[in-house]
């Protein structure tokens, strides 16, 4: 294998000393990493499957005396989780399809259709990106509270996520970039084929972006299941909320070994998706950091 | 194939001169090209009025409209009426303003010393590993994918003073337990490690991605001047980076200026208000005492705080480039 040169020199590397500090800083790293970011993860997962007496009791124990696995079934039983389960994927599919369907054509007229003043909302598209999401948080707030011009009351409905979050600069960017790359020739070959703006916008650009939509998808999916702020201020009925605002709610009433069996079932479908998506999300992380 | 001057390439519907016409007058291309741009012009708008109608209502209205509650003082049955600098004066006499102030800016402070450190030592660690580089980055991101309402309520439940984590592991090889989120000192450094171990994934592999674009013939031709390792850590390793390290640290003091999930789960604000931060004080504000009046106000104060830092800040960095 050839590496890439690094700081650390190869023949520095090789040198019978070199190899003796490369394995020790490996172990320790290693370990470290492992005791830091997989170990609380464990301690969750076990955590929940002790008894309520075992997870008071001090010390802790680091392997379940008893294994009570039925705490996750008696969490999901509890909580109802089912119907906050559901109504975070309702808020969460929800936010991406209003994401993709207003996001996508507008990236694609930008882009390729380049209409007068077209860089003109580009711009005031992207000075919303220098705002602090939080100046926005009241008066979005109360915008959604009464809609100008249609005066609709959104809060509890799950509308109140997904038209905010269609209004995505950095997407709408992103997709942009992408498109741009695209041969204008491919484009003009369909024109002549006969095929107008939608056509080609369906067969020809939406198969090849395959990829940046896979990145805009997931980054929408992932900081839709993640947020709180929001759904916790659009969300006052308790029975429409997402899993987050739930569970913040019943914290302090519930059995903590259910709590926290709860908190695992909502963490998984993200570590699913993460284990699962891995490169789009990382890609989806690299092109968030602005390139030079 | 080139595309014609006029700047589009869709030039749709597709225009072919047909046979056994009578050659157009200039007037009448003109007129037919003007045609054909409104209606390229009209196709373009079609596809972005969804994304103008979210913008309008989701983003530029609001911001227009925060301003303006700003100065008003709202309470949803009668017209909002104009108060002038009312909202501001009632702030500023809150003791809790300056305490939130503080305690934001001790977040953000600490926040950096952890959040910038930590995460570029361990990205240089990293680069540095031939092995099992696949696990670590999977490692260090899981926390990231982890509901922050998830990762606040464990994390108290780690700090609690009897059977929690920490101070099992402390009571362990004999030191004695920490107050953790129990006491006003260590209350607010306790939000931040967890901060940092909640976000410490994507700055690394940042700063990780960043490094890999190193030219390794810098390193070598360091190397044969006579660098040591710490001298290439310095002359090569940070100038290369130094772009992604300058606008990522300005992110983050813009992100972590926000903090309200950890707070708000995990302490509420206190104890003795210690880890009031500007945004929750914002929430209590708009939602508690029902003031969105205050709240607005409070919110442009944080967007001009953070507007003239972020300026005064690529204008220095700028310099130093």
């Amino acid at each position: 294998m050839t590496a890439a040169r690094t700081l650390v020199s190869p023949s520095q590397l090789r040198t019978p000393g070199g190899k003796t500090v490369y394995v020790i800083v490996f172990v320790c790293t290693f370990a470290l990493f492992t005791l830091a970011f997989l170990f609380p993860l464990y301690w969750a997962v076990t955590g929940a499957m002790k008894s309520p007496a075992e997870l008071a009791a001090t010390p802790a124990t680091i392997v379940p005396r008893e294994w009570h696995p039925e705490s996750f079934s008696e969490a999901w039983d509890q909580m109802d989780l089912g119907k906050y389960f559901l109504n975070t994927v309702v808020v969460a599919g929800g936010a991406w399809l209003v994401q993709l369907a207003v996001d996508v054509p507008a990236a694609f007229a930008l882009s390729k259709l380049r209409p007068k003043f077209g860089n003109v909302v580009l711009g005031l598209m992207l000075v919303t990106l220098m705002l602090p999401a939080a100046a926005l948080l009241v008066p979005t707030y109360v915008t959604v509270t009464d809609l100008p011009l249609l005066h609709l009351n959104l809060i509890n409905s799950p509308a109140a996520i997904w038209l905010p979050a269609a209004a995505n600069a950095f997407n709408i960017y992103l997709l942009k970039r992408f498109f741009d790359q695209i041969p204008d020739e491919l484009i003009e070959a369909a024109r002549l084929d006969g095929a107008g703006p939608v056509r080609t916008l369906w067969t020809i650009i939406l198969p090849i972006s395959r990829p940046i939509l896979a990145v805009v998808s997931i980054l929408t999916i992932v900081a839709a299941w993640k947020d709180f702020i929001w759904p916790l201020l659009v969300f006052p009925d308790t029975g429409k909320q997402t899993l987050s605002v739930m569970l913040q709610r019943v914290a302090i009433d519930m059995p903590l070994n259910l709590l926290v069996a709860g908190m695992v079932l909502a963490s998984v479908p993200m570590i699913v998706l993460f284990l699962v998506f891995q490169r789009q999300i990382l890609a989806g992380l690299t092109a968030g950091s602005i390139k030079g | 194939m080139s595309s014609p001057r006029s700047g589009n390439v869709l030039d749709w519907p597709a225009v072919t001169p047909r046979a056994g016409r009578p050659a157009a007058s200039p007037a009448e291309r003109r007129r037919a090209r003007l045609k054909r741009r409104l209606r390229e012009n009209l196709t373009a708008y079609t596809l972005l009025c969804a994304a103008l109608v979210v913008f309008a209502m989701f983003s530029w209205y609001p911001i227009v409209r925060g301003v303006l509650l700003s100065f008003q003082q709202v309470d949803f049955v009668n017209p909002p009426t104009w108060v002038g600098f009312d909202n501001f004066v009632r702030l500023f006499a809150d003791p809790l303003f300056g305490v939130a102030w503080r305690n934001t800016l001790l977040f953000t402070g600490f926040a950096l010393v952890f959040g910038f450190l930590v995460p570029f030592v361990a990205a240089v660690l990293l680069n540095e590993l031939r092995h099992a580089r696949a696990y670590f980055r999977l490692a260090v991101y899981l926390p990231v994918m982890l509901p922050p309402v998830v990762t606040a309520l464990m994390w108290k439940w780690f700090y609690d003073p009897g059977p929690g984590l920490f101070n099992s592991a402390l009571n362990a090889v004999g030191l004695p337990g920490l107050q953790w989120l129990d006491s006003s000192t260590t209350a607010m450094l306790s939000l931040v490690f967890v901060s940092t171990w909640a976000n410490m994934g994507s700055t690394t592999l940042i700063y990780l991605a960043a490094l890999q674009t190193i030219p390794g013939e810098l390193y070598e031709a360091a190397e044969l001047d006579g660098a040591g390792m710490w001298r290439r850590l310095r002359h090569v390793t940070f100038p290369q980076t130094r772009f992604v390290l300058l606008v990522l640290l300005l992110l983050q003091i813009v992100a972590t200026m926000q903090v309200f999930t950890e707070p708000y789960v995990m302490t509420g604000g206190g104890p003795d208000d210690s880890t009031v931060t500007v945004l929750l004080l914002l929430y209590r504000y708009a939602f508690v005492y029902n003031d969105f009046g205050s709240a607005s106000a409070m919110s442009l104060l944080l967007f001009v705080a953070l507007g003239v830092f972020s300026a005064m800040y690529v204008r220095l960095t700028r310099r130093v480039e």
